[in-house]
């Protein structure tokens, strides 16, 4: 699958001798939501991680929209077009909001030290510029303007995971990568975000891959799954074939919380 | 935050939110200006020297504050800017007779080469590599002023001239007072335009979370080295208005103590808060000044007050608003 938007060949990673991934194949097409499953360990947010130049795999291959990844640092990862969240919500402590949120546009912007310090017209410009983009995407996560200037650490527990989606699309990304976007959701708060993950694939053309141990949520949003166990693929597939397979019922059977994981 | 702080909090939080209003805040700029104008007339001469100096502080815990403060990079040898900025308006004048205004922005450019220099390197390490390699480069400046013959070994620099500007000879102690209350301003109105930037924002991103600053598209290493440069600038311009103002440097100017005692200005203040680096300024210079009728004991009771400043608020006496919800 040449044509993919995101495509990893033969990806191993290990540390000091223990693998954490073996010969990884994946895919994600251009505007797909898709999930990656797997028991806690398997090494699901190591291969965001490799995506995302944080690790850099022994062997094997990442090539996204053309780019080969696995030469860039994670910034210019991110300049490339991908934008992530982190399994546990990582806001910028002591800062508002919006100043979180306006981390995301660093890469898509110029100003520098000069501008600045002058005050030229087009830093204003461009700060003006942050400023309405940021807010567009508060806005489209539901984030009201009462909030946008409160300490972000502050917030309760499901706002902070959408402020911190919103910085990611203010990257302007063409792939976003949620690592356990519903964990400490209620199950109000886990609808919502169905619904703007498909929004931020059907409105703003952005494609998705989730890590995700809510398998309703998984069956909802995603058209395809892969799976995940000890570091391998081990299933590829649509909900319907990923129910049914052996070797995926067989490797949360191992889990003891396999009942709760795994209750298509 | 502890209970302790609570009162003293309230009061600073309503001051400041005084300042809130335009006109409340132009008017309290408006009366530091105009203090800041009557001092040398109202205080005498002596007065006017200390203040002087505790301007030039200002300028260089300013500085020192993008690197330390904003950026949150642990500079041990910050003084090395400031010697760089010093020496090099020295010899240039002194040895090939360039014009101060000229020498001036070779002294900017030296800093900020030294900068890119020490800091290029070491900046793509993580953790504190940057404190001893600040430590070992100020040292590395001090030990070679003392002992090349183009800085004057340990006897320094003597009768550098005292520049024109438009036909004005800063000369007297007066003179080079109101100068460094223009480079005091000017230090505080480009900090506050860099805090508030793109540029600003990222160093405050990494300074939290180098990581997740990264994924957010941040080059780690290119912002801490504006950083580090922007530090190295502000320094050496303090550097090229000392030597101007004392017509003599010698390599004790520029010592390890020098380096230290602008870093506790700056935690002092509350590290990224420009008004508490400001106050530290002060205290660090006016501190010793004001205990003067205690004769031998007063560097001792001054440095036990800091220990007890630091102990009861780590994070410096000016508290930053809005954190407490
Ligand atoms: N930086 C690291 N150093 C050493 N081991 C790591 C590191 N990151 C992940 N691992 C190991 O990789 C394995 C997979 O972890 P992880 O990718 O977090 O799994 P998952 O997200 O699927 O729960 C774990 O055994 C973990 O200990
Ligand atoms: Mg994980």
């Amino acid at each position: 699958m040449s044509g993919a938007l995101l495509n990893l060949s033969g990806v191993s990673l290990a540390f000091a001798g223990n693998t954490v991934l073996q010969n990884v194949d994946f895919q994600v097409a251009e505007g797909a939501v898709v999930s990656l499953i797997g028991p806690n360990g398997a090494g699901k947010t190591s291969l965001f991680n490799c995506i995302t130049g944080f690790y850099k795999p022994q062997s094997g291959a990442i090539t996204f929209d053309g780019h080969e990844l696995l030469k860039l640092r994670p910034h210019r990862v991110t300049a490339s077009g991908i934008a992530r969240t982190f399994q546990n919500v990582r806001l910028f402590r002591e800062m508002t909001v919006m100043q979180n949120v306006m981390s995301g546009m660093h890469s898509r912007t110029r100003s520098g030290a000069i501008a600045a310090i002058l005050r030229l017209p087009s830093q204003r410009a461009e700060e003006a510029a942050i400023r309405d983009y940021c807010e567009g995407c508060l806005r489209f996560v539901g984030v009201g303007p009462e909030e946008y200037d409160r300490i972000a650490t502050t917030l309760a527990y499901g706002h902070q995971r959408r402020v911190e989606i919103a910085r990611a699309l203010a990257t302007q990304p063409k792939l976003l990568l949620l690592d356990e976007p519903a964990a400490g959701l209620n199950a109000g708060e886990k609808q919502d975000l169905i619904a703007l993950i498909r929004r931020i694939r059907d409105e703003r053309g952005i494609s998705v891959l989730l890590i995700e141990h809510d398998t309703g949520l998984v069956m909802q949003v995603s058209e395809r799954i892969s799976v995940l166990d000890h570091g391998a693929m081990i299933a590829e597939g649509t909900a319907k074939q990923i129910q049914s397979n052996p070797k995926v019922i067989e490797a949360y059977l191992g889990q003891e919380d396999a009942e709760a994981e795994l209750d298509f | 935050m502890t209970p302790r702080d609570t009162a003293s909090d309230r009061l600073r939080d309503r001051i400041a939110a005084r300042f809130e209003s335009p006109a409340l805040r132009w008017g309290g700029i408006g009366l530091i200006l105009v203090l800041m104008a009557v001092l040398p007339a109202a205080l005498g001469q002596y007065a006017t020297v200390i203040m002087t100096n505790a301007l030039l502080y200002v300028v260089l815990a300013l500085g020192l504050n993008v690197v330390v403060g904003f950026a949150g990079l642990l500079d041990l040898g910050y003084a090395a800017f400031f010697a760089v900025g010093a020496y090099t308006i020295g010899i240039l004048t002194l040895d090939f007779g360039v014009n101060f205004w000229l020498a001036l922005p070779v002294a900017v450019l030296a800093a900020a080469i030294a900068g890119v220099i020490i800091g290029g390197p070491t900046l793509r390490l993580r953790s504190d590599y940057l404190a001893i390699v600040t430590l070992g480069f100020g040292e590395i400046v001090r030990f070679s002023a003392r002992n090349l013959a183009i800085t004057g070994k340990a006897s320094g620099l003597s009768g550098i001239g005292q520049p024109w500007l438009f036909g004005w000879h800063i000369a007297t102690p007066t003179d080079f007072y109101f100068v460094f209350c223009a480079l005091a301003i000017l230090a505080v109105v480009v900090s506050l335009r860099l805090e508030n930037s793109r540029l600003g924002r990222a160093w405050l991103y990494v300074r939290h979370d180098e990581d997740v600053a990264e994924a957010m598209g941040i080059n780690r290493v290119a912002v801490k080295l504006a950083a580090y440069v922007t530090g190295a600038i502000f320094a050496a311009i303090g550097g090229a208005f000392f030597a101007a103002n004392l017509g003599a440097i010698s390599p004790e100017s520029f010592s390890f103590t020098q380096s230290v005692l602008i870093l506790m200005a700056v935690i002092l203040g509350g590290m990224g808060k420009i008004p508490g680096v400001i106050l530290g300024a002060f205290i660090v210079i006016l501190g010793p000044e004001l205990l003067r009728n205690l004769g031998e004991l007063r560097l001792m009771v001054f440095a036990v007050m800091l220990l007890l400043i630091m102990l009861f608020r780590p994070s410096g006496i000016w508290p930053k608003r809005g954190v407490r919800s």
